[in-house]
């Protein structure tokens, strides 16, 4: 018998004898044998975990492990060995949504913990348990500023807002029906003359915007909560978890909403998830939100315990009403960061973002130096991330940074790279970018 | 368990100055000071705690929950079945985990040839002929199908298909995700016998019908035995059948959603592929489709040249993107794992096992409990509370005493189509002993409701907490720690 499976031929007899049944194809008697006819069988044998491995290693042989200077969203920061410890004990791994609160304590206590960190974080009143990832958390945003509306359909984003972002906004933004329109970019920031035409026409419900934007600089936001609040619309910002350690919160700017991605809290790149969508808001948009939500409350012996709630919002009670049909939460991944909260602290926290931004900073003033590369936006402040415009094809530093080992950043077009550094890359990586750099200038 | 001394919360254990962890050093000069009015102005409220502390805190509250590793989770709908260990050792593999999503094709060719082996074994199983792994969830599958269903019609300039039909047996995520995807839901009525009324359909078909979503094995439990005759009639309109993959572990190795009339369908990896629920997530819901609507599927899509090398692109007629990223990577290689370790044999009785379980467990207590659709079930059925009403003893009552005896709560309340639904699914990882113990256990309440029911009634006793203030709690939402700290002030 197969390794997963307990029954043995014994069993299977016994149990289809209390069924009035002699074979297990009599409980598929009801199924049209067109259709069963056709459902083809392997003949694969069940794999043992050594050949397992075995095929594992031989596809991961095929990728290439690349020191990372690349972000775009997503950044190489260091995950402490607790976190994959934690994770895998089994009562938080193989347990479901806390439905039942009276065995699910650990699950709805770290999301209680999770949404108190998060809420913290970007500045604001409250967070849900968490979402897909940043991209659909922005989409929901946008879902729920129209819904809060009640009348208006328009949302605006900036185009300083992460394409990928962008891309996954406008999917929903096209089937759900809502007008999306784009505020356009000047110098690498978002054009405030632009936001305020638009806002004049009066049916804005949300005006989306980054911080840092796609470009690693950090916009002056100053008076956009107040111009958005004027015209009714609500203030959406997406920003770098991480990165919220030591620059100004989209709480501080007065955001009604705060979405993105918590990749950067030390979760490995994993090629693209899983990650966590963060979800945070004003108090008074609490009922608005989407996904779960934990609260704390008593049980009968008058104990402090936490519970699902404000449960009225969500898909299973209000169906084709719904306006978000998000059921799961990032259960696990909310229990990373957590984690990851926890042992940094505000602390740790700042010194990897510190230590980023110095790492950044020292590597696009030797890139400089180089003479072949520029600053696209010299004049504009950033923290660890930064596009540079080079001198030669940009494809020629890919091409050999790779034969060196090295991702050197994310392409923007033929001569312009977004590159990122994180507290895991050291000096002497950054300078054999550099000399990378160099030799592809001199080509 | 632990709680009276061990139930604090992370910020309750912090003491200034301590540290869980240390941030390595790159040795560069600080980097310019920030102009003011970009910079934090206080740091955030996270706890300051030394690494053990932070391991024992963790630890402890997981000793708080229940998994599948714990005991058995009957949970219907949910398919709460094993997650092999050799899963999670797969998916942390170094080969994979420190690969950046944005990295050149040519450099991550292990990892797409892995999506695309996936992707093909899914359609293997499904009778699809491709899937796109992207999204991250059954529900978020559900959305990426119905847009995929809404560009097909748009594509051929039929703009006015806005309709869904969803049986009123559906997931309440089946609903949802229509209105989200800006489509208008219409619901057909089941029969007694928990399958979609054929006649009620009829009228319902007209040229605004986008699709009609289904699950097979419904919600109940039972085969749409009409399923080729529904299919047929929706697409004589004109529309399109969605097949909602939350039922599909026991079909596994039996019958296939694409040769029963699907066009759309997505599958739950974390349900019928056996990855880990995680409390909550990360899952994945792939979509697939049958021949001629591929170009619809969502970008970033991976490809394969002419020298056999595979691309990511993203192509016109796709929907758009509803990812940044190829899905919750790691969850894929999970599943491609359990595939492997499946093998024919395990994906042959996987399925029938699921089946036998549920079946065995039905016809054993159904003296007992309320069974309101006779005959065979497949993976799950629904019990409509106890068979004797007049102890006041409810099905919320029931789940909360197996709490008492070390089982999970089957799903309560859950399908809409009776008052007192009890749904279980016992899965095909679960023994005879188990399944045997459990139906003792159900009895057991049973003749409790009967001889003492306030004892159910009051039910749980054994657990770590006792019943929770619901109402409290929504009332006058708690929602942090500074909201907590605040409302003790008061």
């Amino acid at each position: 018998m197969h390794r997963y499976l307990p029954h043995t031929p014994d069993d299977i007899e016994q149990m289809l004898s209390r069924c009035g049944m002699k074979s297990l194809d009599e409980l598929y008697a009801d199924v049209p044998e067109e259709f069963r006819s056709k459902c083809p069988h392997s003949d694969a044998r069940p794999a043992s975990d050594p050949e397992i491995r075995r095929v594992f290693d031989e596809l991961g042989a095929r990728n290439r492990r690349l020191t990372c200077f690349a972000g775009g969203g997503y950044y190489d920061h260091f995950t402490p060995a607790v976190i994959p410890s934690l994770l895998q004990r089994s009562e938080f791994l193989t347990a479901y949504t806390p439905y039942q609160p009276e065995i699910s304590q650990g699950t709805l206590q770290y999301i209680f913990e999770y949404q108190s960190m998060m809420a913290s974080l970007t500045g604001m009143e409250v967070s849900n348990a968490s979402m897909y990832d940043g991209t659909t958390a922005t989409a929901e945003a946008m879902l729920m500023a129209v819904a809060a509306s009640r009348k208006r359909n328009r949302v605006l984003i900036s185009q300083t807002v992460n394409p990928a972002v962008r891309r996954v906004v406008a999917t929903y933004a096209h089937y759900h029906g809502v007008q999306l329109d784009e505020i356009p970019e000047e110098n690498g920031v978002t054009s405030r003359a632009a936001l305020d035409r638009m806002l004049a026409d009066g049916d804005v419900a949300g005006v989306i915007v980054a911080t840092p934007n796609y470009y690693g600089i950090l916009e002056d936001y100053t008076g956009w909560a107040d111009a958005c609040h004027a015209a009714k619309a609500l203030l959406i910002m997406n920003c770098v978890a991480a990165d919220l350690a030591a620059i100004r919160t989209p709480g501080e700017w007065g955001a009604d909403i705060a979405v993105g991605d918590a990749q950067s809290l030390g979760m490995p790149l994993h090629y693209g998830g899983p990650y966590l969508g963060f979800l945070c808001a004003s108090k008074a948009l609490i009922r608005k939100m989407p996904g779960r939500i934990v609260g704390a409350t008593t049980d009968a012996d008058g104990r402090r315990v936490f519970v699902l709630t404000l449960q009225a919002r969500e898909q299973h009670i209000r169906r084709d009403k719904a306006t978000s049909n998000i059921c799961s939460n990032q259960g696990l991944m909310a229990l990373h960061t957590v984690i990851y909260l926890s042992l940094l602290g505000s602390v740790g926290l700042r010194e990897a973002a510190d230590q980023g931004a110095a790492g950044a900073h020292y590597l696009a003033s030797q890139l400089e130096a180089t003479g072949a590369v520029r600053l696209t936006y010299p004049e504009q402040p950033f923290l660890n991330e930064f596009a540079v415009t080079c001198s030669f094809p940009v494809d020629r530093l890919m091409t050999l940074a790779i034969e060196n080992e090295i991702f050197c950043g994310i392409r923007l077009d033929d001569h312009r790279l977004l590159i990122a550094v994180t507290e895991q890359r050291t000096r002497q990586e950054m300078d054999r970018l550099v000399e990378l750099v160099k030799t592809a200038a001199a080509e | 368990m632990n709680r009276e001394y061990y139930g604090k919360l992370i910020f309750e254990l912090s003491r200034q100055g301590r540290r869980g962890a240390i941030v390595p050093d790159n040795g560069c000069p600080s980097a310019p000071k920030l102009p003011d009015h970009l910079v934090r102005a206080e740091a955030p409220e996270l706890p300051e705690v030394d690494e053990p502390t932070v391991v024992r805190h963790y630890t402890n509250m997981s000793n708080n929950n229940f998994g599948v590793d714990t005991g058995f989770y009957p949970l219907g709908s949910c398919t709460m079945k094993y997650n092999p260990k050799i899963n999670e050792e797969m998916a942390q593999h170094h080969a994979f985990s420190g690969l950046h999503p944005a990295q050149p094709a040519g450099t991550v060719q292990g990892a797409l040839e892995l999506y695309v082996r996936l992707s093909e074994e899914l359609c293997r199983v499904c009778g699809m002929a491709e899937f796109t792994l992207n999204p991250f969830a059954g529900a978020h599958g559900e959305l990426t199908g119905l847009m995929v269903i809404r560009a097909y019609h748009e594509s051929r300039g039929d703009t006015k298909r806005n309709k869904v039909i969803v049986p009123d047996s559906a997931h309440g995520t089946n609903p949802a995700s229509a209105a989200v995807a800006g489509m208008k839901v219409v619901e057909v009525k089941s029969l007694p016998d928990g399958t979609v009324d054929i006649e009620a359909l009829r009228p319902l078909l007209d040229d605004t019908v986008a699709a009609m979503m289904m699950t097979n094995p419904n919600t109940a439990g039972i085969f749409e035995h009409s399923v080729k005759e529904i299919a047929a009639m929706v697409h004589d309109c004109g529309g399109l059948m969605y097949y909602d993959g939350a039922n599909l572990n026991p079909m596994l190795g039996v019958a296939r959603p694409g040769d029963m009339g699907f066009d759309v369908m997505h599958v739950n990896l974390h349900k019928t592929f056996s990855t880990p629920h995680g409390g909550g997530g990360p899952g994945a819901g792939p979509v697939g489709v049958r021949k001629g609507l591929e170009q619809f599927l969502p970008s970033p899509r991976v490809m394969r040249d002419a020298d056999g090398n595979y691309t990511i692109e993203c192509p016109e007629e796709a929907l758009g993107s509803i990812s940044a990223t190829l899905g919750n990577y790691a969850v894929l290689m999970r599943a491609y794992s359990y595939l492997l370790s499946l093998g024919g044999e395990g994906l042959r009785l996987a399925g029938p096992l699921a089946s036998l379980n549920a079946n065995y467990v039905k016809e054993s207590l159904k003296h007992l409990y309320k069974l309101p659709l006779h005959g065979v079930c497949k993976h799950e059925f629904v019990f409509d509370g106890l068979a004797d009403k007049s102890t006041g003893v409810t099905t919320l009552n029931v789940a909360k005493r197996l709490l008492d005896y070390g089982f999970h709560a089957p799903t309560i309340y859950f399908p809409l189509l009776f008052h007192e639904s009890l749904m279980i699914e016992p899965t095909e990882t679960e023994s005879k002993e188990t399944l045997d113990r459990f139906i003792e256990v159900m009895e057991m309440i049973a003749h409790e409701a009967a001889e003492t029911p306030d004892l159910v009634k009051g039910a749980p006793v054994n657990t770590p907490i006792s019943r929770p203030d619901d109402t409290a709690a929504a009332l006058n939402p708690v929602v942090t720690f500074a909201d907590l700290k605040a409302a003790c002030n008061d």
